[in-house]
């Protein structure tokens, strides 16, 4: 177990996977504010963009997503943004990763709309406050407190799901996990033990947190 | 997700592993004998590499597939196509999934401790493709500077990015978006066993556009990978690779698979196969 540490960069390509699921997590957050709003807006038009945003993204394989961010933009369009493949790939990663996160952080931020009672809605509008100002003094703030769960349960799929990104070549852990199983098939369980529990050490802290948080910021009705 | 799916075939082949101690243990060690009458094994190739080890619908072909075939005759058995996945195939030797596995195989130590290697039956080496028209790139000393691009989990590339700086490399999960890649000029060069590249080349819908550089800088020694210790069976396979080679197939079918691409077996080809320990 020793000489792979030693000998494959483990603890970089976690960091990798890190760098990833921090990036992708703001820019699915950012984004999927955005495509709520559009969702709960009293303009039908824009529910409906927002509607068909979460219907394409999130019923669209991720897998598919992310080679196309590179097959497609990269490759045929030729949309880089440097010269070097690692970091084109890392950031088209980081794009495809949000977008489509961001349709399930936009499903759970509306989870959370739900739970504020319709007449809160209507309280704000009897006292005179326009759609963006009741939105982000009375909804928005309730509805984010009554989403964490969900939210907490989106970025732990985010951070497994930054293990697709090594389809297009982002050095993050499961492709190490393949390089290693590749070159030493002796520590086969090893390997698989290692990446198993790194996911873990990473990915519990963010359920305890959340379930945490939830106790302690989720309003009681 | 590929991680689940990853960690989910280990535990089943943990758990296959148990299971064919005590159930289907019996009919695959028997196998190894001479008297097999035509028992259907499973055999593992590779499927996704074209006029080496290829499904095409429910057919197989390629250079491997014809190897794998010849062995399964002599020793009188019908094979069964598995697709063997270059990560898994000790796991599937070790669990008895497959009886033998020929797919650009390599003999290495590493691979040694795990499973027993009859062969080697070819003998390959890393190499470069890139489009026809290219005449910069003649070998690894003219890439500085160049687009390199391999397949996830192959330590060559890696290893001639590290021994020449200047190589951008762009790695994906199959050798499929490489080409593709290449072909729309991304990339300049693909990198890998010149087998596997002269497959490719040789492809119809890649005829003409690519050729393989042919200056190889390792040396592969590509073997078939059975259970470890069971040196009857591996004695078997050798005589049936000495045979393939001396009885002229060996050349015929490295002729078809591998010639339409213009591409020469390198030196020490046709190889002798070590004796089994």
């Amino acid at each position: 177990m020793g000489d792979l540490f030693a000998a494959y960069p483990i603890f970089g390509a976690f960091g990798v996977t890190l760098l990833l699921t921090f990036f992708s997590a703001i820019g699915a957050t950012i984004l999927g504010v955005v495509v709520v709003i559009l969702r709960v807006s009293p303009v039908p038009l824009l529910q409906k963009l927002g509607a068909l945003y979460v219907n394409i993204w999130r019923n669209t394989p991720l897998t598919l997503i992310i080679i196309a961010a590179n097959i497609v933009m990269i490759v045929n369009l030729g949309f880089s943004f440097s010269e070097s493949f690692s970091r084109d790939n890392l950031i088209w990663a980081v794009i495809a990763l949000s977008v489509y996160h961001a349709a399930f952080v936009c499903e759970a931020l509306r989870s959370g709309v739900n739970t504020v009672p319709a007449g809160q809605a209507e309280a704000a509008r009897s006292l005179g406050l326009t759609f963006s100002q009741s939105l982000t003094l009375v909804l928005l703030p309730q509805a984010i407190r009554g989403a964490i769960t969900p939210l907490g349960n989106t970025l732990i799929a985010l951070t497994k799901n930054t293990t697709v990104a090594t389809a297009i070549g982002v050095a993050e852990i499961s492709g190490l996990q393949k390089t290693m199983m590749e070159d030493r098939p002796d520590l086969f369980v090893v390997i698989v033990l290692i990446v198993a529990v790194g996911f873990v050490v990473i990915t519990l802290p963010m359920g305890l947190l959340t379930s945490h948080l939830s106790a302690r910021l989720g309003v009681r009705r | 997700m590929k991680l689940a799916r990853i960690t989910l075939a280990a535990i089943t082949a943990l758990g296959a592993s148990g299971l064919a101690a005590c159930g289907s243990g019996s009919p695959a060690s028997t196998a190894g004998g001479t008297a097999g009458g035509g028992q259907t094994v499973k055999v593992g190739i590779k499927f996704d590499q074209p006029n080496m080890g290829l499904k095409s619908g429910s057919t197989y072909e390629g250079f491997d597939v014809d190897v794998a075939n010849y062995i399964a005759k002599k020793i009188n058995v019908t094979p069964e196509f598995v697709e063997a996945i270059s990560s898994q195939r000790e796991s599937l030797i070790k669990t008895g999934q497959v009886k033998y596995i020929v797919g650009t195989y390599s003999i290495t130590d590493k691979r040694k401790v795990d499973v027993d290697f009859a062969g080697p039956y070819f003998i390959a080496g890393q190499d470069l493709l890139v489009r026809s028209d290219d005449t910069a790139i003649t070998g690894p000393d003219t890439l500085a500077g160049k687009k390199l691009c391999s397949v996830k989990g192959s330590t060559s590339a890696s290893n001639l990015q590290a021994k020449y700086p200047g190589i951008n490399l762009q790695e994906y999960n199959t050798y499929t978006l490489c080409v593709d890649a290449l072909k729309a000029g991304s990339v300049d060069a693909l990198t890998t066993d010149n087998t596997i590249l002269a497959g490719y080349a040789a492809q119809d819908a890649n005829k003409g556009k690519l050729k393989v550089v042919g200056t190889t800088f390792s040396t592969e020694n590509y073997g078939v990978g059975l259970k470890k210790g069971d040196t009857a069976f591996c004695n078997q396979v050798n005589d049936a690779i000495k045979e393939f080679i001396s009885s002229g197939e060996w050349q015929k079918s490295v002729d078809k698979w591998l010639g339409p691409a213009g591409f020469k077996p390198g030196e020490g080809n046709p190889p002798t196969p070590a004796a089994c320990s």
